[in-house]
């Protein structure tokens, strides 16, 4: 009967079992996929969480500023099960950002972003900025203080742009300060505009890899060697192998999940923030604003830009290259070899310290610039003595050095030989 | 500018509402203690209901720490008709803000906002201020708009800020000891009404951990037995 139903749709729509072989049952998969491969299909699944979280809670929120606070609290008590999709949703967007930092760190350990699959990366990078724009317009939806007053700081970044700024940033608002018009437009940006985006990218994103195939820990190219079947001699079939094995991985990251999401889901003030529990007041900005530790790394280079002639557009540029830099990545790059395994020292040397820095001001970002007390003694550049500002700008050099010097440090990296086929 | 602006006009304010360095004590509340929550809601209600509300909670979730509808009804419910109604103050904001030169504010998700061990820290250490508009002070938020609600338990106690030490001006009704249970209570209470899925949900996690780690079991054998033929 079954199998009468399936033949009876397959005559007419052949292209369900067709798409199903090209990317699941017969997309041919490098063998020796490890730990850092688990993050693609996360993200993924993530994404699925968030958007179904995210349809309950618009059923019961309000885009309104005088009961957008309120209403969230609603579905804290009120609303049966309420809480639960509440945190799934906010313990869901720090996970994404958790796995797409990884799933990005994982492209840079084995070159996954190297020829052919420029295209994969920079999808990836746009899925990524995407990501970036979603979070921000959803922190504004409770409308507590943190909400409202990182809307009004990072709309009033673009407001430093030489001569259209101030009406750049008025036409983002809809407004002079952040209002209700604002709100209004993050809730419509949020929940339809940018999702149906992120959507759209991961399709392109995922159909850019499955072309030219994925990239493995080795970093060889496992279509080159081809069995008597014509299928990769070291390719397994992404379904069964990998849907069991990805199965696992999500089994696991639930568990993370589910601990963070039922035991601690403030996580210590990380994951929401105090002074978010504060409703919006657009006339007592808070001592110490601080976006959620995603975008700390960044908040940091913004922060350790000195202004030039008093306007802050220094820091603004330098935060938005950095982010945008992540582009050139593929090119930057001159190895010959793709994957860390038999890359030199140099290559390690600079990855290594571009994690350490990129923690490093992920942390700054989260404190107050005064955090480690100032220098005891004076300098004639000094313009401030804070220890902190000055630790975040030696690592916001450094950041920018392990992108700009990668062209001279991967060229003359002494590389290992890269075997013929993946290794174990 | 604007924001320059007002970054200026407030950072004095901000400064001395900033971190006084007045060691936070640790809150000894337990949630799992309903005697302690019932008696942190009778003070809420008798001493600070007045001018907090906690309008996000209703008077029918008093329900969860163990009271039955009539003795909320009877003893609690003073500023609600029906036992649905959500628990709000008498005040409004324009006679709040009029009295104390700041609205009091609702303390639906105080709790969440300061943490257990600054409420319980805070409540414990108000003192005699001549200087101050109400008469009175705090220690670990100095020159707040707040007068010492609970003076009548505590008594009236004097503060040197500078040589940090402190001292008996009156006696209040309660020993110190009693007065610190008091204020555990009111603090459970607070961080009850903060969060009141806050139990429940960890005995949920505790089953969905179990179902997780059961269906670890499953898939990973599944992983193994399909990866079997993978050399």
């Amino acid at each position: 009967m079954v199998a009468r139903l399936w033949q009876w749709f397959d005559s007419r729509m052949p292209s369900v079992a067709l798409e199903w072989r090209r990317h699941a049952a017969e997309y041919y998969a490098p063998k020796n996929f490890n730990f850092w491969y688990f993050f693609g299909s996360l993200a993924m699944l993530v994404l699925g969480i968030q958007i179904v979280s995210g349809i309950f809670l618009t059923m019961n929120y309000k885009p309104d500023a005088t009961l957008a606070f309120g209403s969230v609290e609603y579905i804290m008590r009120d609303v049966p099960g309420g809480w639960l999709i509440r945190y799934v949703h906010s313990t869901g967007s720090s996970a994404f950002f958790l796995v797409v930092y990884l799933h990005m760190f994982r492209a840079m350990l084995y070159g996954s972003h190297r020829e052919p699959r420029e295209l994969v990366w920079i999808f990836g990078v746009l899925i990524y900025l995407t990501l970036m724009g979603e979070a921000f317009f959803g922190y504004l939806l409770p409308w507590g203080q943190m909400s409202y007053w990182g809307a009004q700081v990072i709309v009033n970044l673009f407001s430093v742009i030489p001569f259209i700024g101030p009406d750049l940033a008025l036409w983002i608002r809809g407004d002079y300060v952040v209002s209700d018009a604002t709100l209004n437009r993050f809730f419509a940006l949020h929940v339809i505009a940018l999702p149906l985006v992120l959507l759209g990218l991961v399709v392109a994103h995922l159909l850019a890899l499955h072309d030219v195939g994925s990239n493995n820990p080795d970093g060889v190219e496992i279509k080159k060697l081809k069995g008597p079947d014509g299928h990769p001699l070291d390719g397994i079939p992404f379904h069964p192998y990998y849907t069991v094995k990805d199965l696992v991985g999500a089994v696991v990251f639930l568990a993370i999940f589910c601990f963070v999401l039922f035991f601690v889901p403030e996580l210590g003030g990380y994951f929401l923030e105090h002074n978010n529990f504060i409703p919006a007041d657009s006339l007592k900005t808070p001592e110490h604003i601080a976006p959620l530790w995603y975008f700390t790394p960044y908040y940091s280079i913004l922060r350790a830009v000195p202004p030039l002639f008093n306007s802050q557009f220094p820091g603004v540029m330098a935060m938005g290259v950095a982010t945008l830099i992540l582009f050139f990545l593929p090119w930057l790059d001159r190895s010959p070899v793709k994957s860390i395994r038999y890359r030199g020292p140099y290559y390690k040397f600079a990855l290594g310290s571009f994690v350490v820095v990129f923690l490093l001001l992920g942390y700054l970002g989260v404190k107050p610039t005064t955090v480690w007390g100032q220098f005891g003694f004076d300098a004639f550049f000094f313009d401030t003595r804070e220890i902190a500002t000055w630790v975040a700008r030696v690592c916001t050099v450094i950041y920018f050095l392990f992108f700009l010097l990668m062209p001279w440090y991967t060229t003359i990296d002494k590389v290992k030989p890269v075997p013929e086929r993946v290794t174990h | 500018m604007r924001k320059a602006l007002l970054f200026l006009l407030f950072a004095p304010l901000g400064a001395l509402a900033a971190e006084t360095g007045y060691r936070l004590d640790r809150s000894p509340h337990r949630a799992t203690d309903l005697v302690s929550l019932q008696s942190g809601a009778r003070t809420y209600v008798n001493y600070c209901l007045g001018c907090h509300g906690v309008q996000f909670m209703r008077y029918s979730g008093l329900k969860e720490i163990g009271l039955t509808e009539s003795q909320v009804r009877d003893n609690l419910m003073f500023t609600a008709d029906k036992v649905g109604d959500p628990i709000r103050t008498t005040i409004g904001a324009k006679e709040g803000k009029l009295w104390f030169g700041v609205a009091p504010p609702d303390l639906s998700v105080i709790a969440r906002a300061r943490g257990a061990d600054w409420l319980y820290t805070y409540l414990r250490v108000f003192y005699r201020d001549p200087n101050a508009t109400s008469g009175w002070n705090n220690a670990v938020f100095p020159n707040v708009a707040m007068p010492h609600a609970l003076w009548t338990l505590q008594g009236e106690r004097a503060f040197d800020a500078g040589e940090h030490k402190w001292s008996e001006a009156s006696r209040g009704s309660q020993t110190s000891v009693e007065y610190d249970a008091t204020v555990r209570d009111l603090v459970n209470f607070l961080v009850y009404v903060a969060e009141p899925a806050a139990t429940s949900r960890k005995a949920i996690g505790v089953a969905v951990l179990f179902v997780l780690g059961i269906l670890f079991i499953l898939t990973y054998l599944l992983k193994l037995n399909y990866w079997k033929d993978v050399k």
